[in-house]
């Protein structure tokens, strides 16, 4: 763990979330920020995303504690966080100007912005879509820039929920190799994925949720060849 | 048939003469719906934001409120703003009533609704798009909301625009409290019913063209002014 | 969320914009003149262009601005009453006369006369054309059912107008909607009516010869006594409205029954005929 961040690690205790008697989401502890690829995996509805949220701050568990690097939530600093979402949400303006909206906002110079843009749009081979509107990319450039934005800010943690769910193998390939580069530099990444395939290929570290209750956390090696449980056998087999 | 022509091509040669009195109603008419229209959005797209954005007691009932009132009919506006500025109401001693002043006041009144709840409809679809992305960016509040009326921009315009046309095309509200005096408190509604009943139809409808005219030639230049900034830059 | 913390910056932005409204506001209320006073009268008397000629010569000579408000009688009389105006200028003297009893005016002049007329369609439904009896006219009209719009809305044109009606002893009321057509409205407004569904009418002489849109229309009676048609012009009270403009509506109602007022009314032509007969007590001055 990154001895000078200061959002990590991200830590939830107790965490509790009820719908319509349903219990969606029961973790009694659960802490991320360590290097590598962690892949949270679990079947649709396990509450893999729901508890990225609750961990991010998005959703407030009725129950529980979620604090980051020991500080309350509530004062989370959001300026080194990533959080990459499924469907990538985009302001009204050119693919540039979206890279430099986050940047702008930290109160970054006009001129400073516009430059790491541009190397930010070309690292990602995006440069012919610089002055595009970004509300008229492909499924696969959104998703492409919706991560350049997330890395432009040079985040401390980078949660990637279902990031290449939609998209062509190209476009995928593209993205796993960032995430691949990404981790290379110390940045802990969290991936949710329902593909097994994708874990396999990037994972150095499983979390398998199931029915909103963690039910191992292994390393990615011995998670494949040898899970803990019945549920993650099962899981793996299908 | 031929009676409707005749009044068309009266009315075009009217036009075309240039009447300086018909220069001096047009520029009041501009003056009172512009003016009204500032005062509209200075409050009605805070108060939309304000909607749109912010859970209170109560928010429920003004949305009620608010959109009743944009149905409002001018002319019980402008009946209810003469008692209030009559001589012997309430506000009479500010000597309003008659005054380009008192048409302003009733044209912002009936205006500040529509551009209120257009706001609030524009920035409510905004702000569930993007309220959890502003959360991720970690943005100050005064951020958030310069970053809402920003991105929806184009359907705030739409709310103002709306707002003006209103305002523009309103009779009732300008005829009770401005009094339709010469010179004074004339605008091109007002006209258009003076001349009507003095059965000037051809100058009634020259006057209604040109109010089209100018309200075509506002919204064409935005609308030109909109296509070019799409194609040269995105903000 | 958000408007709490926004409340300084919104004040002062809501600030800047209300002095900039102010402004504009001020200036277009200032641009006007420092001594006038508002004339409460009535749309026929406007519709006819007499105050296009003769307010101009009054202020030439007393350096007053006069600025009209023309509306039906009743809400000359009504905003006259709500302390709205210096002058009360309408053709209805019952109504007049009891401004004064009630207070609201100081006292009541005559001022001028002129004379209503019934106009009808050149085919004439009613055969009334030409008729010099006002009684049979009307019966005409009724007997035959044929259209007859109304004002309808107790201005000075309609009252008189149901005071020729019992004159001849015809209840036009059970028939309105079907022949008797009340419009609710000015006299222009009326006409537009008349002439639209082809029907009698009754209205003033100067309107008639000051409106537009004739469309083959003429002047189906005139001429007769019970047709007169009379205005009389009175000072708002200051016992009742302490912020009108005495000393300067006092000047107007002079002038006006003044010789030089009454010789500018009887100046006022509308094609080459004069239609309205000045008939002040005090035209001697």
């Amino acid at each position: 763990m990154d001895k000078t961040s200061t959002i990590l690690p991200l830590e939830g205790s107790g965490l509790s979330v009820v719908r319509d008697g349903r219990v969606l989401l029961d973790v009694d502890h659960v802490k991320l920020g360590k290097q590598g690829v962690t892949c949270i995996l679990g079947h649709n509805g396990a509450g893999k995303s729901l508890l990225l949220k609750v961990l991010s701050g998005l959703v407030k568990p009725d129950l529980g504690l979620v604090r980051w690097n020991g500080a309350s939530i509530e004062r989370a600093d959001y300026k080194k966080f990533g959080y990459m979402k499924q469907n990538a949400v985009l302001l009204r303006r050119s693919a540039k100007a979206n890279l430099e909206f986050p940047l702008l906002s930290f109160g970054w110079s006009k001129q400073d912005a516009s430059t790491k843009a541009d190397a930010a749009l070309e690292k990602a081979g995006l440069t012919h879509i610089t002055h595009s509107s970004a509300r008229v990319l492909s499924g696969g450039e959104r998703q492409r820039l919706s991560l350049a934005r997330m890395l432009i800010v040079s985040p401390q943690i980078a949660i990637l929920d279902e990031p290449t769910a939609s998209l062509d193998p190209e476009s995928t390939a593209a993205i796993e190799q960032t995430i691949k580069s990404l981790s290379g530099t110390g940045v802990p990444v969290i991936l949710v994925t329902h593909n097994l395939n994708q874990a396999r290929r990037l994972a150095d570290n499983i979390i398998f949720l199931h029915q909103g209750k963690i039910l191992s956390q292994q390393s990615s090696l011995s998670f494949f060849n040898n899970p803990e449980c019945e549920e993650a056998k099962k899981f793996i087999s299908e | 048939m031929q009676e409707l022509s005749n009044t068309f091509w009266d009315a075009f040669g009217l036009l075309l003469r240039f009447d300086a009195d018909l220069y001096e109603i047009i520029g009041l008419s501009l003056k009172v719906s512009f003016t009204a229209l500032i005062f509209a959005c200075l409050i009605g797209i805070p108060l939309g934001a304000l909607l749109a954005s912010t859970p209170f007691r109560g928010r429920a009932v003004i949305n009620v409120l608010v959109n009743t009132l944009m149905g409002m009919p001018p002319v019980v506006v402008g009946l209810i703003l003469y008692l209030i500025l009559s001589a012997n109401g309430p506000l009479g001693v500010l000597q309003l009533l008659y005054t380009p002043t008192a048409m302003i006041l009733a044209q912002a009144v009936l205006v500040t609704p529509i551009v209120a709840a257009l706001s609030r409809q524009a920035l409510e679809e905004m702000n569930e798009e993007y309220t959890e992305q502003f959360k991720l960016f970690g943005l100050g509040k005064t951020e958030i909301l310069k970053t809402l009326i920003w991105e929806a921009r184009y359907a705030l315009l739409t709310a103002i625009l709306a707002g003006l046309g209103r305002a523009m095309a309103e009779v009732g509200a300008v005829l009770i409290v401005g009094g339709n005096i010469d010179h004074l408190t004339r605008v091109m509604t007002t006209t258009i019913a003076l001349e009507t009943s003095r059965g000037n139809l051809a100058i009634a409808l020259g006057l209604g063209i040109v109010l089209i005219g100018i309200s075509l030639i506002i919204n064409a230049s935005l609308y030109a002014m909109r296509y070019t900034a799409k194609a040269s830059r995105y903000g | 969320m958000l408007l709490r913390n926004l409340w300084p910056r919104l004040s002062s932005a809501f600030g800047v914009g209300i002095i900039v409204v102010s402004a504009i506001c001020a200036s277009l209320t200032m641009a006007s003149a420092e001594d006038f006073i508002t004339i409460q009268s009535t749309t026929s008397t406007r519709d006819s262009g007499l105050y296009d000629f003769i307010l101009p010569v009054f202020q030439k000579s007393s350096g007053i601005e006069v600025r009209v408000v023309s509306v039906g009688t009743g809400q000359a009389i009504k905003n006259a009453a709500d302390c709205n105006g210096d002058v009360l200028l309408v053709h209805s003297k019952p109504d007049e006369e009891k401004f004064v009893a009630d207070g609201f005016g100081i006292k009541r002049f005559d001022v001028m006369y002129n004379d209503f007329v019934i106009v009808g369609p050149k085919d004439d439904p009613a055969k009334i054309n030409g008729l010099k009896d006002i009684e049979l006219a009307l019966q005409n009209i009724s007997n035959s059912k044929s259209f007859f719009a109304s004002r309808g809305d107790d201005s000075g044109t309609h009252k008189a107008e149901l005071k020729l009606w019992k004159l001849a002893n015809v209840d036009p009321k059970p028939f309105s909607g079907e022949w008797y057509l009340e419009t609710g409205s000015g006299m222009g407004k009326t006409l537009n009516v008349a002439i639209g569904k082809n029907a009698y009418a009754l209205t003033d002489r100067s309107t008639w010869a000051k409106y537009g849109n004739k469309q083959g229309f003429v002047v189906s009676v005139e001429g007769l006594p019970p047709l007169l048609n009379q205005y009389g012009v009175i000072a708002v009270s200051a016992d009742k409205c302490p912020n009108v403009k005495t000393d300067l509506a006092g000047k107007f109602v002079n002038w006006v029954t003044s010789k030089e007022g009454q010789q500018a009314i009887g100046e006022y032509r509308i094609d080459g005929e004069q239609v309205f007969f000045p008939n002040a007590q005090n035209a001697l001055n």
